[in-house]
């Protein structure tokens, strides 16, 4: 049971996407685990062959726990997935260090004939950096089929984003063992249907979603079960949890207060603060996102949101010393700009996923990343990665009405940025009042990693970021 | 557009945003972002939906007129 994130103690098993016997690569999608903050899809550290499942389903186990072992092609079986709680902290950096390869090496083809793996000649992961292979991850592309345009055949960012423009060339390279059931299940799913799909015993790759994004409500999951008349047995369900300990809303709601209760204390306790504060002038940005969004259907437009995540991470280029942890007594750079996004749940309580490599995405895509990361954490569908590998959260609580937030850091994080709703405001300039658009961004810094100074370049730096909204 | 059709298409958007919201019980004069909670992301689904439901372009300028149950749906039926 691997930690996602500093607040977790323990996880509940909730989905096989493998069994014995299958191929696994090092980062493929395994299985799901319920925290009290939402669902996640764990990806296997080791390319191997699955030996076996340790943990059922429905089972709740403490981060550490084995969960299943996979024998390695050298036959050396590796337990998988089991961080020790006590490195908790540790935990972002050592899974970040770790980039996971989207295709491994083809497996040896065990099974007959059927569907062999695609084998594309060039060694791929090889030429590609830490950074590439994220955004291959993220962008679902294949780097083994990725021509390199760079010096030596390096892959680029931009070959990654082509590949991944044009459409698939073929089915990735499955395991030999054939289709994962359930790994198609990657449209969101509510929770409670969720729950109620594990209760009836309803297999949710087979249920049509009729919500928004054609995520799978309750009443999608209902009529599948009552369609699913006595006929001959559906394809055999990889996950059938009929008796699993479904918590019910209170639980989970209680379950998350009191994750968020001790890491916050956690937080307060262990990290001294401090908080800096600075009203920015939005009139430049916000005339030209209004100039920017007139032109554009609604689908393509931009909220004042996506401006102020990339002026975010841009200025955490120039200011790296607020882009990391605080381990073991000293400040470890992140390695990457990944910029954890405070969400708030409908069911009340919060989670923090990352968009990674912030500062190297456009608008359009820091959009598109926020949109889908509000969407999937709604739906109780994160990724192991997206709440481990933040670098630094942006907490923002404009739609709430309020004019500035002064937030608590997350543990081992070193800072935590604030952004207040854009209002109008008299804001004097050149000598003249008038109204103008104005938000407060600040600042909680931990003051063993840094100090008021560096707080303070960043909070202007990221203030005249914004007076240049059309480099951003 | 009729104002009962702007109604079907407005809480259609809503429904589709806020699966859970009671409709019912939101007053004509609420301000849909506070009743139902919406943030910007949200407010933005919503207005994209609505403008493939109503099959016209909303635009930014618009926004103000959608504030409201009421005030949308008099937007909606004007034209």
């Amino acid at each position: 049971m691997p930690s996602l994130g500093a607040d977790m103690d323990e996880g509940t098993l909730t989905e096989w996407l493998v069994k014995p016997g299958d191929e696994v690569h090092k980062g493929d999608i395994i299985a799901v685990i319920d925290t009290a903050k939402s669902a996640i899809e764990v990806e296997s550290f080791h390319t191997g062959t699955v030996d076996r499942l340790i943990v059922p389903v429905g089972e709740t186990v403490p981060v550490g726990t084995v969960l299943a072992t996979i024998t390695l092609p050298e036959a050396e079986a590796v337990t998988t997935a089991a961080a020790q709680p006590v490195t908790v902290a540790a935990e972002p950096v050592t899974v970040a260090a770790e980039p996971v390869t989207v295709a491994a090496e083809p497996v040896p083809t065990a099974a007959k004939g059927e569907a062999p793996p695609k084998v594309t000649g060039e060694q791929p992961s090889e030429a590609a950096s830490p950074l590439i292979r994220r955004l291959a991850r993220r962008l679902g592309v294949d780097l083994t089929a990725v021509r390199g345009t760079g010096g030596a055949g390096e892959i680029t960012q931009a070959d990654v984003r082509r590949a991944a423009a044009a459409p698939p060339p073929a089915p990735a390279p499955a395991p030999v063992t054939g289709e994962k059931p359930g790994v198609a299940a990657r449209q969101p799913v509510t929770p409670l249907a969720r729950r109620l799909a594990a209760e009836l015993g309803v297999d949710l790759t087979a249920v049509p979603g009729t919500g928004p994004g054609g995520a799978v409500r309750e009443g999608d999951v209902r009529r599948a079960a009552a369609a699913r008349q006595p006929t001959a047995p559906a394809a055999p369900l990889p996950q059938q949890a009929p008796e699993r300990a479904a918590k019910t809303d209170a639980e989970r709601a209680l379950a998350m207060r009191q994750a968020i209760g001790r890491l916050m204390a956690r937080s307060k306790r262990e990290i001294p603060h401090f908080y800096l504060s600075n009203t920015v002038d939005l009139n430049t940005a916000m005339n030209w996102l209004h100039e920017r969004n007139r032109e554009l259907p609604v689908s393509g437009r931009l909220v004042p949101a996506a401006l102020l995540l990339k002026a975010t991470a841009l200025a955490l280029r120039q200011v790296p010393e607020l882009n990391g942890y605080w381990q073991d007594d000293h400040f470890n750079p992140g390695d990457g700009i990944h910029l954890g996004v405070a969400i708030s749940l409908r069911g009340g309580g919060l989670a923090t996923p990352a968009i990674h490599a912030a500062d190297g995405l456009t608008l359009d895509e820091l959009m598109a990343s926020l949109k889908d990361l509000v969407t999937r954490a709604r739906a109780g569908r994160l990724r192991r990665a997206e709440l481990t590998e933040a670098t630094i959260t942006v907490t923002n609580l404009g739609d709430q009405g309020v004019e500035a937030v002064f937030g608590v850091i997350y543990p081992p994080q070193v800072a935590l940025v604030g952004v207040g709703r854009v209002a109008e405001r008299p804001f004097a300039t050149a000598g003249l009042i008038g109204a103008r658009p104005v938000v407060v961004t600040t600042l909680s810094a931990d003051h063993r990693a840094t100090d008021g100074f560096t707080g303070a370049r960043f909070l202007t730096t990221m203030a005249d970021l914004l007076q240049r909204p059309e480099d951003l | 557009m009729t104002p009962e059709q702007a109604r079907d298409a407005i809480e259609g958007a809503l429904r589709k945003i806020a699966p859970d919201a009671d409709l019912a019980t939101v007053s004509p004069d609420a301000d849909l972002r506070d009743a139902l909670g919406l943030d910007s992301l949200d407010f933005l689904g919503f207005v994209e939906d609505l403008s493939q439901r109503a099959g016209r372009r909303i635009d930014e300028d618009d926004y103000p007129q959608l504030t409201t149950l009421a005030s949308s749906i008099k937007f909606l039926s004007r034209s």
